[in-house]
């Protein structure tokens, strides 16, 4: 664990935030698409969370749920061991991505097979665990809807919830008939661009998959401390396929994914599905405890990863980020998010949960500029089901990236010579005077019609995407000694 | 040092501001939600029923002496013929030359051939529309009711729970269960919602109800 860039969770030589959103916002298909799909995941999820009217109680429970988890993960992480096993699953424990993949592929290996089947996970997608395999010699195929788009495609994804948002029913359609027949099943001939239809395709597609492979990899959205059992929530009834059919399960979790007990599970049931896909209930929720005679899989492995969440744990303020239930609630409210896309966060962990995560993972100088990637408008720190304090989580990594970049020049930087210059300014009345007087001639030399459209000097990186109002003649503290001080006796 | 090891005193380590006497039950958790979201005076079954059906799926409700015609009329609806059964199935079936039963045990390529699959359940949940399998009498494995394309699946109005928080408490986490609610979905293209994917494309529920007769 040398380097922590190399924890998989950023994709490497990704350009930085500013400017990977500066080509997204070119982009204005991947806008169209986004906003379309945002916006109408927002209100849906307005609605039905509405329905509740203890909403707020439920955030609170599952906010304190997490951190009683949180505080004391040493204790329920040996339980969730012990129960594990003693439902007759095998519990792994990886420190990194590279151990985690490492267990996976030895663990694949060792069944004989060639192939696995995937539910959509982001821990598997955050340790790059399909690279690995692959490099082993072993396909894993994507099996859920998006993932498989994101497959086919080489690409990435884009949204934690659904992957391929940046993409529309007409270049699917095209990556279908062009792709599918290179990984099994081809698409129909004349494949038509109607969601429907695409999904018809996918179903056909993976059919054949699902019934033969023997091996499975899923993560887990809960684990279950007091039983042992393990839950993945999902939609589209890939996710049963791979938890059902074959004889090998090997599940990717989080140490973070544990949950004190099944009763704990009540709040977030309720609180998952409406946050994240806008409905009372998703589709289909799988629970299993171990292995089960003569049902299901009859071997169960269970690796719990580390890769940056024990690190993540030691912040007392960043530690919060860890309730994560990757709802993906705070990306369809983001007006960052909203305009730019998941994929420029350079991360599988995008939008404002990936701008305080992924620096967590990683640590903070490998992932600098994502902490800034927000307007601190708190929308999704409202939208949260678990109450991450997002802002909050934000602001406190923005001073540790400036701390962390004075650190490597031992210089300081323009940053903090500014806030020092600024500070000193503030602090005297004097000061503030003449800066104030300086700041109202030059403005209006710069100015054309109350607008200044261009700063010199190192000051264009603020006006090169925004105009700035002419100072005015004179400053407040002027006026008011010149027209309100001899007042103040009179009343 | 193995990575157990290793993990764990990591976490020790990343907690020293957590005072070494302080439990679990130390952390306060509120629990101030409601148990259940029914309202003083609604029915339990015909807030199911309504839930159910709006993620389209089709719900009948009946009487026990109604229920094996209710069965035969949604299974002619629906033009399945050939259905999966679970051993000793506790219902009386139609009569006809029109279906075909196949009772457990079956593999997946013999699952893969049928129709349909017929089910009870462990308990419904009313807020949200959802049923659930713990593969117990009546139910099968779970493969019966996910390989074939089609299922039809019978609740008992007792078996429904008002809400999430009291379904899970009548359930056994131990035993493997299926939380269903609505027939298999996606919206992944476009956030457009499209019902069917690699589940049942189609979900008939039967609940039966001494106090609502409604013969078919």
């Amino acid at each position: 664990m040398s380097n922590h860039g190399d924890r998989g969770v950023v994709w490497l030589g990704s350009p930085t935030f500013p400017e990977a959103a500066r080509s997204a916002l070119k982009n204005t298909q991947l806008r169209g698409n986004l906003k379309r799909a945002t916006s109408t995941i927002r209100d849906k999820r307005l609605a039905v969370s509405a329905e509740l009217d203890d909403w707020e109680a439920l955030r609170e429970s599952a906010a304190a749920i997490k951190r009683r988890t949180s505080r004391h993960l040493e204790h329920y992480l040996v339980q969730l061991e012990q129960s594990v096993t003693a439902a007759g699953g095998t519990v792994h424990w990886a420190a990194d991505a590279a151990e985690a993949n490492r267990i996976v592929t030895e663990l694949v290996r060792a069944t004989g097979e060639r192939e696995v089947v995937k539910v959509k996970s982001m821990a598997t997608q955050e340790i790059g665990l399909n690279e690995h395999l692959a490099e082993a010699g072993i396909t894993a195929y994507e099996t859920d809807l998006a993932e498989l788009i994101v497959q086919l495609g080489a690409d990435r994804p884009s949204h934690i919830l659904v992957p391929a948002i940046h993409k529309n029913r007409t270049e699917i359609r095209d990556l279908f008939a062009a792709e599918m027949g290179n990984w099994g099943q081809s698409a129909p001939d004349g494949l038509g661009d109607e969601p429907a239809e695409l999904a018809e395709a996918a179903r056909r597609h993976l059919r054949e998959k699902f019934l033969t492979t023997k091996v499975a990899v899923s993560g887990a959205n809960f684990a279950v401390a007091d039983t042992g059992t393990v839950v993945v929530v999902e939609s589209e009834g890939n996710g049963r396929m791979c938890l059902t059919l074959p004889s090998t399960l090997i599940t990717v979790m989080g140490i973070e994914k544990v949950v004190p007990t099944w009763s704990d599970l009540e709040v977030f049931l309720q609180l998952l599905p409406r946050s994240s896909t806008g409905e009372r209930m998703n589709p289909y929720t799988s629970a299993w405890t171990g292995t089960h005679d003569g049902e299901g899989p009859q071997e169960f492995h269970l690796v719990l990863l580390d890769n940056g969440r024990t690190d993540t744990l030691a912040d007392t303020v960043g530690r919060q980020a860890l309730a994560c239930i990757r709802c993906s609630a705070c990306l369809n409210v983001c007006p960052v998010f909203e305009r730019t896309g998941g994929h420029a966060y350079g991360s599988v962990y995008p939008g404002p949960i990936g701008a305080v995560l992924t620096p967590q993972l990683v640590g903070v100088e490998n992932a600098a500029s994502l902490p800034f990637a927000s307007t601190l408008c708190g929308a999704c720190y409202d939208a949260c089901p678990v109450k991450i304090n997002i802002p909050e989580v934000l602001a406190h990594l923005r001073a540790e990236a400036v701390e962390a970049k004075r650190a490597a020049k031992r210089l300081p930087t323009a940053e903090a010579v500014a806030m020092k210059a600024a500070a000193t300014v503030l602090d005297s009345p004097q000061l503030l005077a003449a800066a104030q007087k300086a700041a109202s001639v030059g403005g209006r030399v710069l100015a054309r019609r109350g607008r200044i459209r261009r700063l010199p000097g190192p000051l264009h990186g603020w006006s090169d995407t925004r105009d700035t109002p002419a100072p005015p003649a004179e400053s407040f503290r002027t006026w008011w000694r010149k027209n309100k001080e001899g007042e103040q006796g009179e009343r | 040092m193995s990575s157990r090891e290793a993990i764990l005193g990591r976490i020790r380590a990343a907690l020293v501001d957590v005072p070494a006497d302080e439990t679990p039950d130390d952390v306060p958790v509120p629990r101030a939600y409601r148990r259940s979201h029914v309202e003083p005076g609604q029915d339990p079954v015909a807030l199911f029923a309504e839930r159910v059906a709006d993620y389209r799926a089709t719900v009948t409700r009946t009487d026990q002496a109604g229920l094996t015609d209710a069965i035969a009329a949604t299974l002619f609806g629906r033009g399945v013929r050939q259905l999966a059964l679970p051993g000793a199935f506790p219902v009386a079936l139609p009569a006809s030359a029109s279906w075909e039963w196949h009772t457990e045990p079956l593999d997946i390529p013999a699952l893969d051939a049928l129709d349909g699959s017929i089910t009870l359940a462990a308990a419904g949940i009313a807020v949200t529309g959802t049923i659930v399998l713990d593969t117990g009498p009546g139910q099968g494995r779970r493969a019966l009711t996910l390989v074939p394309d089609y299922h039809l699946c019978v609740v008992r109005a007792e078996q429904i729970a008002d809400d999430v928080p009291d379904a899970l408490a009548r359930l056994d986490p131990t035993r493997p269960l299926t939380f269903i609610s609505g027939p298999s979905a996606t919206s992944d293209i476009e956030l457009d919602r499209v019902e069917g994917v690699h589940g049942p494309r189609t979900l008939d529920v039967i609940i039966v109800d001494p106090n609502h007769p409604e013969k078919p």
